[in-house]
């Protein structure tokens, strides 16, 4: 009842980990998919390592959390092993997050990265923590967005997701553009802002970056539109992300057009097995309201 | 809904308890269970975690050793300067009906041990507080665990102090001569897996204190994660039982930096 697929690659379930949230090594991977996970994305991958930003990094408050991690990993070289291993041992589809500051990186890097042979790369082209590094993100111009994901799709077999940001007037220009440069589906959304909290005792920003990319709850409403808006413009493959805790949130993304539903800051309110829970979820909804897959209820929010 | 909000106050005190450890403290009730740290933030230098080493229903104490950077600039904190902390995080050491427990340290492992062995002497355990440190200026808490009524042994590596030599050949001395029921363990890992080693010859349960390079400390970032059961010492840890340990084949060997790196310990 809950399978799905993605560009040929066959899910036993939509629930997936995502980007950026305990998928800094293959073992930690393998144990999100011992959790329910239909699929798990690493880390975002760069050429070469990264420390990130210093702590702090990560603040929660009311309704969501924000991070400035800095996008760290150990580089692609000392990453292949990590994938090699999930790929080999968590029994469920890895898709190889890539992430590059040059445009004319991202070929190089895709094709690295395919050595550990992922089911699928998903091009990070939308952190918003670090911009005043890089300059705006790729994200945000249609013809970069274009180039980058045509430079990927040219040095690998391996279907190609695109993640897009939410922080954008052109959030379709962009999905229209990465269409038509032969992306294999869209994963949407990266985090939305980027936001600040001041400490008011200690009188400054408490991220160390100052600002940070903002998730959970408090961003699932502009998520389900980004997908609604997405499905109906490309009809590509979704993968949508974006606050989702419950089964019901679940249902929702999908309702709106996504194929699948990636999570990360769920598993701060809900544990591990946030993948296993959402899933029970999502069936039981499914067998209440009389839906028999996950294709059935695909997109049904923009009938009638 | 849940959060672990970054809750910042003046430190209440700041004790210099040798040439290079500081214990600061705050007057809040923190509720924390012996083992478990903090995310303590200096605003403007940084933040790491620290495990609690003095907790009672109204203050708590974290005790930071000068190993340069982050706790260098500890080392400058005075009473009534705002810092912050998020927490208490992670696995606590469990005590149950043991009528008497061993407390192994070396060197800054000590700090969680301290608060340990005070809830343990509260419940009425015989506690054997073995510290060991690299000389006599490196020690601290001594006299605080005599005074609260713990057996205190010291080694160290010059013999300025106690026994010269390894804090596990007091473990075993202890072992031989008394009846002991458990064993915790905090400090260098190749220190531990000795004490496991030990351990296992007693026949004793044993739990350690292991810690990986933490940047969220809520079990979100997946950088204190260890192969290859891909738990998180934030969460699932830092206090493990040594069964754990012993499944955890980079316990001793490799750990992971910043980037994500492994690096040979
Ligand atoms: C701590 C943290 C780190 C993240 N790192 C990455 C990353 O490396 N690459 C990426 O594409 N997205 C990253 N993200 C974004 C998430 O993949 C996801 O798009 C976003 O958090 C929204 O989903 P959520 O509300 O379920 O967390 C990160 C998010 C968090 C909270
Ligand atoms: S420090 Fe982030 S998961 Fe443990």
């Amino acid at each position: 009842m809950l399978q799905t697929e993605l560009a040929g690659v066959k899910l036993a379930n939509p629930t997936i980990l995502a980007s950026g949230i305990m998928g800094v090594s293959g073992a930690s991977l393998s144990l999100i998919a011992k959790n329910g996970a239909g699929a798990v994305t690493s880390k975002s991958i760069s050429l070469e390592p990264r420390k990130g930003h210093p702590n702090p990094v990560i603040v929660t408050y009311g309704q969501g959390m924000m991070n400035a991690v800095g996008l760290s990993n150990a580089g692609v070289k000392d990453s292949i092993p990590e994938l090699e291993y999930a790929v080999k041992n968590a029994g469920v589809p890895v898709i190889a997050s890539a992430v590059e500051f040059k445009a004319e990186n991202f070929g190089a890097l895709t094709k690295e990265i395919s050595k550990a042979n992922p089911a699928l790369i998903e091009l990070n082209i939308s952190c918003p923590n670090v911009s005043h590094e890089f300059g705006k993100p790729f994200s945000h111009d249609p013809a970069a967005a274009e180039w980058v994901t045509r430079s990927a799709k040219r040095n690998t077999k391996i279907p190609i997701f695109v993640k897009l940001s939410p922080n954008t007037p052109d959030l379709l220009e962009v999905a229209h553009a990465v269409k038509s440069a032969g992306a294999d589906g869209i994963t949407a959304i990266n985090t939305v802002g980027p936001g600040m909290q001041i400490d008011i005792f200690a009188r400054r920003p408490v991220l160390s970056n100052k600002c940070g990319g903002v998730s959970g709850p408090a961003i699932k409403p502009v998520a389900v539109k980004c997908i609604y808006d997405i499905y109906k413009e490309t009809k590509l493959p979704i993968i949508g992300t974006g606050g989702v805790t419950t089964g019901a949130d679940a249902v929702e993304f999908i309702m709106a057009g996504a194929s699948a539903v990636a999570m990360g800051t769920g598993i701060y309110y809900r544990g591990l097995d946030i993948f296993a829970k959402v899933c029970k979820e999502m069936q039981e909804f499914m067998e209440k309201e009389g839906f028999s897959s996950i294709k059935e209820m695909r997109g049904v929010a923009h009938e009638g | 809904m849940k959060d672990s909000p970054m809750v910042t106050m003046k430190a209440a005190r700041a004790v210099q308890e040798n040439p290079s450890v500081k214990t600061l403290y705050f007057d809040y009730g923190l509720g924390a269970r012996p083992g478990q740290f903090v995310m303590l933030w200096l605003p403007g230098v940084g933040e790491r975690p620290m495990s609690i080493s003095y907790c009672t229903r109204e203050r708590f104490g974290v005790s930071v050793a000068d190993v340069g950077g982050f706790s260098s600039a500890v080392m400058k904190v005075k009473e009534g300067d705002a810092v912050g902390f998020r927490g208490p995080f992670g696995t606590s050491f469990k005590l149950g009906k043991e009528k008497a427990i061993a407390l192994v340290s070396g060197g800054c492992g000590c700090a969680p041990l301290a608060f340990l062995a005070d809830e343990a002497l509260a419940k009425g355990k015989k506690a054997f507080y073995l510290q060991g440190a690299r000389s006599k200026g490196m020690l601290f808490f001594t006299e605080r665990m005599r005074k609260a009524g713990a057996e205190v042994l010291v080694s160290t590596d010059d013999g300025s102090a106690g026994k010269k030599g390894f804090v596990t050949e007091l473990l075993r001395e202890v072992l031989q001569k008394n009846k002991v029921d458990k064993i915790c363990t905090c400090g260098p890992e190749i220190m531990m897996k000795k004490v496991v080693d030990i351990s296992n010859e007693f026949k004793l349960p044993c739990d350690i204190s292991m810690e990986r390079y933490m940047k969220c400390g809520i079990g979100i970032c997946g950088q204190c994660c260890v192969d290859p059961l891909g738990i998180r010492m934030c969460t699932e840890g830092p206090v493990i039982k040594k069964e754990t340990a012993k499944k955890i084949t980079e316990f001793g060997k490799y750990r992971r930096d910043a980037s994500g790196r492994r690096v040979p310990i």
